[in-house]
Parts: C-alpha cells; structure tokens; sequence
C-alpha cells in the first residue's frame, strides 16, 4: 500500500501529532511524506525515524502559514505523485480545515478521528471515536482511496527507523488560490500545544479568579504540562479561549490530566474522556469529576497544588 | 444578505449514549435531540448579520421527519425558511453534496454551519462543500464581521488565532465567542409554525463509507482517592501504577 502523510511543524519542528500520523501510515505501507513551505531539510530527514522513506518538501514561501485552499491543492498534487492509496493525517485544527477539499479533490472516502488501525481483511475497515469520545463507530470505507486524520495520542511514536530522503516538489499553485489575506497571527510562545500534550493541568473556577494562575502554571511545569481551563473560566476571560477543554473547546487525548477546581460538568468531561489517567483535585467531596477520575484529592487547591509541586519536584 | 445555516439534529449533550439493534444503531429511547450547539452559534451570528445587514435565513438540515422540531426551533430563533433533505444523513460525503446541491440553487453570501456535530465530530463537511462549490471555507471560525462583498474572519489555530479578510461568498465552520446563543421568544415560537419548511429529497445517494458497528468504551474503575495530607501517595501512584510521570 502506498501512503502519503501530510506533517505539520511548530516552530520549524515536526509536530507530535504528525509524528504518529507517520508511524500509523508505516504500518500500512511505504511511507511518502509531505511537508509544506520553509521548513529545514535536516528537521525533515527525521520523518525516516518514524517510518517515512522520502519526504516530499513544498518550500513554496506562500504555504509558509496555513492557506486551506492551497493545502488542500498541494495534498491532493502530492497524493498524485506519490501514487498514494491512503493519505493520513493528524487530525488538527488545521488539518480539519484542509482534508475534506482533499477528499473531494481525491473521490476518496474520508474518516475523522480514526484511534485503531484499519482491518482489511474484508475491504477497509478502520474504529473512530465519536459522541465526543463516549463511543467509538467502525467504518467501512468503500472507495479507491482513502483519506484519514488520525485523533491525536491514539497512535505510538514509531522511532526505529533511518534518515528519510528529501526531495524537493514543486506544485503549481494558481494565485487564485491565495484570495484570502492572513492580517494578524496571535500565538502562545514556547508553550506546550494543548491539543498535542502528553500531560494537561486544567483550573476552573475554583481558583477563584486569574490571578490565581500561577499555581495551575507552576505545576503545569514541573509536568511538562499545558494548561487548560473549564468553559466558564474562559468565557469570564480568566484564560484565552484556545485553552478551553470541552465540549465546545479543545478535546484532549493526554496520557495524564490533571483537574483542579473543575466540578466535571458533562460537557467539560466530554472533552477529557479519552484521557488515559484523570486525577482531580476538588474541594467538594461530591464534584461529579470524581466520578471520572482515576484518582482523587478532596482538598483546597491552594494548599494542595504547591505541596504536590514540591513533591513531584522531589521525585524528578 | 442571503444567509444558509446547515444545522444537525443531535443528542443533547447530556445524553447517556446507548446502541441497539446489534449494536447498529443509535438508542433514541429517552434521549432529547438538539440544534447543534456549533450549530447554534453559526445561527445566532446569522441572525446578529440579519439584523445588521438586512436579508434572509434558510436554514438547511439533512434528515427524517424527526428533525422538523428542531428544524422549528431554529425558526423560531430567526430563520425565515427551512429546508429539509429528507434522508437519513449516513455519511459526511453524503450530507455534503446535499448541501452543495441546495446551495447551488440559492444563491447565497454565506454559508455558515458549526465546526463539527457533536454526535460524530468529523468536522469536515465545510471543507468538502467548499471544495464542491470552488468557494473558499474556513473553520473553526471565531468571530465574523461583514462589510459589503468582504469579511474579517477570526480563526482559531493551535495555541492561538487568526485575523483573516475574505470576499464572500465562502463556507464557515463556525463556533464560540462567534455569538450568544439565542433563546426563542414567544413571538418567534409563534411566527414559526407558520414559516416554510420545505421538504426534498437527496438530489444524488452516493456515499464513500458505511457504519458496521458502534461500541461503547470498556467503564471505568473506581476513583482511589488519597488523602489531602498525603500528596506524595498520588506522586507514587502516577510514577509507579500509571507510569504516566
């Protein structure tokens, strides 16, 4: 089976997320990878760790921020040269964006938030998580080509392989394709991304206001952690909205999270339930959260957190 | 201003989540359905447009009859007209050309629908109903203000946003702060029993994938709590029984 995976970069680094989305297409076959605007040879040389053979680089400077239209034109140009079958991708807020034009471009069926890999010995069949994660569908998928963005920690980082070889692509991307002007970027620097951490410290209002943060920050490091937050913290503005986790924010995968002061409101646990391990931190014996958690501590959060940050410290 | 609004018609968020049938089929039994909560919002900022700008809301749902109450709903919130594609809505290739079809018929400045439903969260027929109609789409769309032909969209990205500018028309995936939600009034609830709701069939019955089986995950065990005095139990337990530290 030949294979095309579409990889973003932070920060001039592969992403996380694209590195399983590699390790997920070298177990189904030979893997061509596809990066897209100025990104550093070397740095992509490194998706043969995980299982691509070749890298195709677009180092086109228009593509250098996330353009949907010619993302999607470059994919479905890079599917063709690279004869894929199958094109994976990590699902991402950009991805999101970007698959279903290529699946149209394609007329390949496309699935989101695949967790498993696919059972092809009756046609194609791969599990999805869905009900925001309370449930999971297996799918048939029943074209020629097929396109899946993977759900986010769902796949183990493959990290046995060589140094991919890259050859630069060159795909013609007509200027009516870049109709729409980027005027402004805001971004969080340095920080651990939400959606691809291994670990979250979430606050709700149980900090009672934002200066209260730091706690929920210092602990969130000593973890290697991102912070996160409940929906009513960010809609009083106590946390920028990219951090709300829930129903209608971020859905998180990490292995660990970690909740404090968050009574565990169905719709916030809708978006931590594929977490591996929940720990809560409330001070309410009877918070709902407890009842998802793996392990719990009723307690204040302002005496509990320095001494678990202590403590952790200690044992590092 | 000419405004589509593609809504779902989904569990409320609240719902226990239950298959029968085998395990082929999604438990209705006791559960509410809803307007898409990203739904909901693209709808409110249409409303919020209409008022500014003048125009007219139709709002578009894939599904069976059991749809028209929410279908209602959203009438009763502001839409002015409905349309519904009166078929089970099977897969996200399905559900688009659907709407491609409708919209090519329409006309429209803005076709805004929520970022993904919340019953299979694919997050994807924005993009393919783009991609049918060569307009651009964009998602997860934040804020949206329109001036004459152009918009200045607000994009939510990893870790943080993007200020965009665009000409209309294009597809949006919208969601929060995009608007409040709206609640009907009793004068919207009225008006809408007598707005039209039109009912179509599919104009196509192509799909690229079919459901075999749904699954639950495995429950989960019991919470060990630990004592507030003793964090350092909870440092061991992560270390050496999750071996997530």
């Amino acid at each position: 089976m030949s294979v095309l995976v579409f990889i973003e970069t932070e920060d001039g680094k592969i992403k996380k997320s694209s590195r399983e989305a590699i390790s997920y297409g070298a177990a189904l076959g030979d893997v061509t990878a596809l990066a897209l605007g100025t990104v550093n040879a070397d740095e992509l040389a490194t998706a043969g760790q995980n299982g691509a053979s070749k890298v195709l680089h677009v180092a086109d400077e228009r593509l250098n921020a996330g353009l949907i239209q010619p993302y999607a034109a470059a994919i479905a140009a890079a599917a063709s040269e690279a004869g894929a079958d199958v094109i994976v991708t990590a699902k991402s807020s950009l991805a999101d964006a970007v698959v279903g034009r290529v699946s149209m471009k394609l007329g390949a069926s496309l699935v989101s938030n695949v967790v498993s890999l696919p059972d092809t010995s009756n046609g194609f069949q791969v599990k999805r998580s869905i009900y925001t994660g309370k449930a999971f569908a297996n799918v048939n998928m029943t074209t020629d080509k097929k396109v899946l963005a993977i759900k986010k920690n769902a796949v183990e980082i493959k990290e046995d392989g060589g140094a991919a070889s890259v050859e630069a692509f060159s795909v013609s991307l007509d200027d009516s394709l870049f109709g729409t002007k980027i005027t402004s970027t805001e971004k969080a620097e340095g920080d651990v991304l939400l959606p691809e951490a291994d670990i979250v410290v979430s606050g709700g209002r149980g900090l009672k206001g934002p200066e209260n943060w730091g706690i929920i920050e210092d602990l969130a490091k000593t973890l290697g952690a991102a912070t996160g937050c409940s929906k009513p913290v960010s809609d009083m503005d106590w946390r920028p909205h990219h951090e709300h986790v829930g129903q209608t924010g971020v859905k998180v995968s990490p292995t660990l999270y970690v909740a404090v002061g968050i009574s565990g409101a169905i719709q916030h646990l809708a978006g931590v339930n594929s977490s591996k391990y929940i720990v809560v931190i409330n001070k309410d014996e009877e918070a709902p959260f407890f009842k998802a958690a793996d392990y719990g501590i009723v307690g204040d959060a302002f005496e509990v957190l320095p001494k678990l940050n202590e403590a952790l410290k200690a044992a590092q | 201003m000419n405004i589509l609004v593609c809504i779902t018609h989904v569990p409320d968020t609240t719902s226990r989540i239950a298959f029968t049938n085998d395990n082929t089929e999604f438990d209705k039994n006791g559960v509410q359905f809803i307007i898409g909560p990203y739904d909901d919002y693209a709808l409110a900022r249409a409303v919020e447009l209409k008022e500014q700008n003048g125009g007219k809301i139709t709002v578009l749902n894939v599904g069976e009859a059991d749809s028209d109450p929410t279908i209602r709903k959203a009438l009763a919130i502001g839409a002015d007209e409905a349309i519904r594609v009166n078929a089970f809505p099977s897969d996200s290739f399905f559900v688009a050309n659907q709407i491609a079809a409708i919209a090519k018929e329409g006309g429209y400045d803005l076709i805004l629908m929520g970022r993904e439903s919340i019953d299979f969260n694919g997050g994807m027929v924005h993009g393919m109903v783009g991609e049918l109609l060569g307009l651009p789409s964009f998602s997860p769309v934040m804020q949206l203000q329109v001036e004459g032909g152009n918009a200045k969209i607000t994009r939510e990205i990893e870790g943080g946003k993007e200020k965009l500018e665009v000409s209309l028309p294009f597809v949006a995936g919208c969601q929060e702060p995009i608007a409040e939600w709206k609640i009907p009034n009793m004068r919207g609830i009225m008006s809408a029993r007598t707005k039209p709701l039109n009912v179509v069939e599919p104009s196509d019955n192509a799909t690229h994938s079919a459901i075999s089986a749904y699954e639950l995950p495995p429950a989960k065990g019991a919470v060990k709590m630990i004592d507030a005095d003793n964090v350092s139990e909870l440092v061991d337990l992560l270390k050496n029984e999750a071996k997530v530290i």
